[in-house]
């Protein structure tokens, strides 16, 4: 495992490293010390390596991934995994505001809490929250799913599209549009299969589905002819 | 942009070394804040009960000039202590009323702070130069808030830097901006007799504190009134004599985080402020919720 130190070494020096533009191209493992809170550490990979980070991290840490695993042996700052395409993003601490914000495709995984804002305007990635979300989670998300252990905050799923939202704790309340749905068993299914990927031991049979009441948005499928 | 930090120790046998701790955060917000920078530092001092911090940019200034015009017309004891553009007065009298003194008789110059233990100092520039340039690093006290500015709402001086006082030993410092602070800075003026030294939005959000707690408020009940009557987007730290408080607003995107543990509570804006504080490794590591009001110690 190839070790880069943020003692010694600048953010654009590791992250060029990290993206395979400098250094062995054939190096698959990294790990990465004293991050210090530093930003955009790990962005933009496109590779399929895993990085390992021992420490809190600061903003849009692993944004834009693909293909590669990002583990954070601490916390993040405001949006991890931004616009994530593939691959996949720990947390083992807490994140920030907006986390996965964005993502159109792979894991995110936040072992604690997450802030406000999780999830925010999804595309196709999957989250799956150890400890409970803040506000304004999975709004305008699109499509993808938010898998959430423990509580959400207030307005869960505002203006939401065709994303699912899986909670098993309390939500505060439903943002407009959001409503509660039946949890069929192709829900549960997935449900099972995410928790299994994501290493979390809990039951599909306790969590509750959220998603959209398809009264806010403009894309009635009745009119699906005139697009 | 902007960056805010605060650090209040719990432990006072770390009392010596607080500006060594806080001046490496300060310097962490740089890059959110390279306008200008400011910083207040709460220290109680034996024999000295009333203090107030001046600028003046005139560097020829006699400050002694001045103190013994204060003594002569006070008649109480009044040291002086210059600080490059500023000049800290202290004096043994609980009852001294200095900021009243320079408000009558010195009104060309600037009061950066008044109270029994705060100090503020702020100045344009990076927020190493202006921590060197008052030797911060080297202060001790109890507390300390700062702020590193980009500026948004009004011009970049020295005047418009944070904190802000405006009531013995309160002080306020703000990530973001407040959208009606013209009509409640009308309103404090003419309903509660406050008076202004900028046109910065912030000053009313110090303003608005000063006068809910000389209406009888808590700290607490006076922000949980902030909450409904400052509209913007904010982060606060605030300091009082004897304490710290942190409040954002019910949507809370302008980024706050806090670190506590037995010594010391923290805030910033960003974390990388944090990583270098004693112990923070151990630390208890938090975003602070929209709309929820904490506090330390007595307010």
């Amino acid at each position: 495992m190839a070790t880069l130190d943020l003692a010694e070494l600048d953010i654009r020096t590791v992250n060029r490293r990290l993206q395979g533009r400098t250094g062995d191209p054939n190096e698959s493992a990294f790990e990465v010390l004293h991050p210090m809170g530093r930003h955009t550490l790990a962005a933009g990979i496109n590779r399929p390596i895993d990085v390992t980070i021992r420490g809190h991290v600061g903003y849009y840490c692993a944004g834009m991934n693909q293909q590669a695993r990002v583990t954070v042996e601490g916390n993040a700052g405001v949006g991890v995994a931004e616009n994530i395409m593939s691959g996949e993003v720990r947390v083992q601490g807490y994140a920030s505001q907006s986390a996965g914000a964005t993502g159109h495709g792979g894991l995110v995984v936040i072992e604690g809490d997450a802030s406000a804002r999780c999830g925010i305007s999804i595309k196709g990635v999957d989250i799956v929250v150890g400890g409970s979300v803040g506000a304004m989670s999975g709004f305008m998300a699109q499509f993808g799913t938010l898998v959430v252990l423990g509580d959400a905050g207030a307005d869960l799923g505002d203006s939401i599209y065709e994303a699912r939202l899986y909670v098993r704790g309390k939500v505060e309340s439903l943002g407009a549009d959001c409503i509660e749905k039946e949890m069929r068993d192709e829900h549960r299914q997935q449900l099972a299969e995410l928790l299994e990927r994501a290493g979390m031991d809990a039951r599909p049979e306790e969590f509750r589905r959220y998603g959209s009441a398809r009264q806010l948005y403009n894309f009635k499928v009745g009119n699906i002819g005139y697009y | 942009m902007c960056g805010i930090v605060g650090l209040y120790l719990k432990n006072p046998a770390l009392h010596d070394r607080l500006g060594e701790f806080f001046a490496p955060m300060l310097i962490e917000m740089t890059e959110r804040g390279p306008d200008s920078a400011g910083i207040a530092i709460y220290r109680e001092e034996p024999e000295v009960a009333a203090k107030v911090c001046a600028y003046s940019a005139d560097t020829r200034i006699d400050w002694s000039a001045i103190a013994r015009a204060m003594v002569d017309d006070l008649g109480i004891e009044v040291a002086v202590e210059r600080n490059a553009s500023h000049a800290v007065f202290r004096s043994p009298s609980p009852d001294a009323d200095l900021r009243g003194w320079f408000e009558r008789e010195r009104p060309d110059l600037r009061i950066m702070s008044s109270g029994a233990a705060l100090e503020i100092y702020k100045e344009v520039g990076l927020p190493a130069t202006v921590l060197e340039r008052f030797g911060i690093a080297g202060m001790q006290g109890s507390h300390a808030i700062g702020h590193t500015r980009m500026a948004t709402e009004s011009a970049v001086t020295t005047e418009g830097a944070h904190p802000f006082n405006t009531g013995d030993d309160l002080c306020l410092v703000h990530n973001g901006s407040l959208s009606n602070h013209n009509r409640l800075r009308d309103w404090l003026r003419r309903h509660a007799g406050l008076t202004f030294q900028t046109e910065n939005d912030t000053e009313v959000a110090a303003a608005y504190l000063t006068w809910r707690l000389r209406e009888g408020d808590s700290m607490e009940t006076a922000l949980e009134g902030a909450l409904r009557d400052l509209d913007g987007f904010y982060t606060f730290a605030i300091g009082t004599r004897s304490g710290f408080s942190v409040l954002r607003d019910p949507i809370a995107c302008k980024h706050a985080i806090m670190a506590e543990t037995e010594d010391w509570v923290g805030m910033a804006t960003e974390y990388r402020a944090l990583a270098r504080l004693p112990g923070v490794e151990n630390a208890r590591i938090w975003e602070p919720k929209p709309a929820t009001v904490y506090t330390w110690g007595s307010t």
